[in-house]
């Protein structure tokens, strides 16, 4: 557990934690990303505003880090491209038809206490641990 | 006013995730390698986020109407139907393939980094490619399509 990062954990989770209810409070909207984004390639007219000002708010907070000198790292992907859009696909896919992702049912969906969102959570996290364990210590990649 | 708000509430979740370390997808896969050098760091951010949300969702619950617009879309489905175990699922393969899920692979977007445009441009076409399959006609398709959804 050397990477253990409890702290920034709890303070990260919190701001998250806060966007959701602020965003049902005042908007009455999920904040699940799945949701959001996807309704951008739907949706016409008046629905869209609010959706891209979420994701430009989510863009725009790594630049401001960047600004005052916590500049956010690179993120570290697989070197395939196949790995790359296969995985894109399948969460692109299985986060519409599950109607939902990490936020809009595992956050958002458990704080309703709702049974489904549980559900969700609990299968997308066994197929992720699952998914892991053969990608790092089966094929040992 | 709602516009302002979301944006709002967009880099509060965008801080949150930059934060907790969640936009790096080392970080994911080390909570989900639970075989290898575990890190449960993604579960004190979950813990954390419900132990704000829990109170405001309930504090939400009890309105009859959001602040900022006439109606609130509070999720209603209570089944567990099969669209939600097998989407659920495969999006879970794919979040273990990259340990990228919606939320930081778009803010990831800032780093300018080509992986990350390419696995956002498949979720994408992911998510098109499901809408075609339920409605392969664009005229008829409406607000219906995410009606149902949960988040």
């Amino acid at each position: 557990m050397a990477n253990f990062t409890p702290l920034s954990a709890a303070i990260g989770g919190g701001l998250i934690g806060l966007s959701a209810v602020l965003l049902m409070l005042l908007t009455g909207r999920i904040a699940g990303i799945s949701g959001i984004f996807g309704g951008l390639l739907n949706f016409r007219g008046d629905d869209r505003d609010w959706r891209i000002a979420f994701i430009a708010g989510l863009i725009l907070a790594p630049l401001i880090a960047g600004w005052i000198g916590y500049a956010m790292p690179t993120p570290k992907l697989p070197a395939s491209w196949t790995v790359i859009i296969g995985a894109g696909l399948l969460v692109g896919f299985g986060t519409r038809l599950g109607g939902g992702c990490t936020s809009g049912h595992g956050i958002c969906g458990i704080a309703r206490l709702s049974s489904r969102s549980i559900v969700a959570t609990i299968i997308f996290m066994l197929a992720a641990i699952a998914t892991v364990a053969v990608t790092r210590h089966v094929l040992g990649g | 006013m709602r516009v302002i708000a979301s944006l709002v509430c967009g880099l509060v979740f965008g801080a949150g995730l930059l934060i907790s370390g969640m936009v790096q997808p080392t970080k994911v896969l080390g909570f989900l390698d639970i075989f290898g050098a575990w890190d449960p760091s993604l579960a004190v951010v979950m813990a954390a986020a419900l132990a704000v949300s829990v109170p405001g969702f309930m504090l939400a619950n009890g309105r009859t109407r959001p602040l900022l617009a006439t109606k609130s879309f509070w999720p209603t489905r209570h089944d567990i139907d099969r669209p939600l175990v097998v989407g659920s699922a495969l999006f879970g393969v794919g979040w273990g393939l990259v340990g990228l899920c919606p939320g930081p692979a778009l803010e990831s977007l800032a780093t300018l980094s080509p992986g990350i445009f390419v696995f956002v441009a498949a979720m994408a076409g992911g998510m098109a490619l499901y809408d075609f399959w339920q409605n392969p006609q664009p005229k008829i398709r409406n607000e219906g399509v995410l009606a149902d959804a949960d988040g």
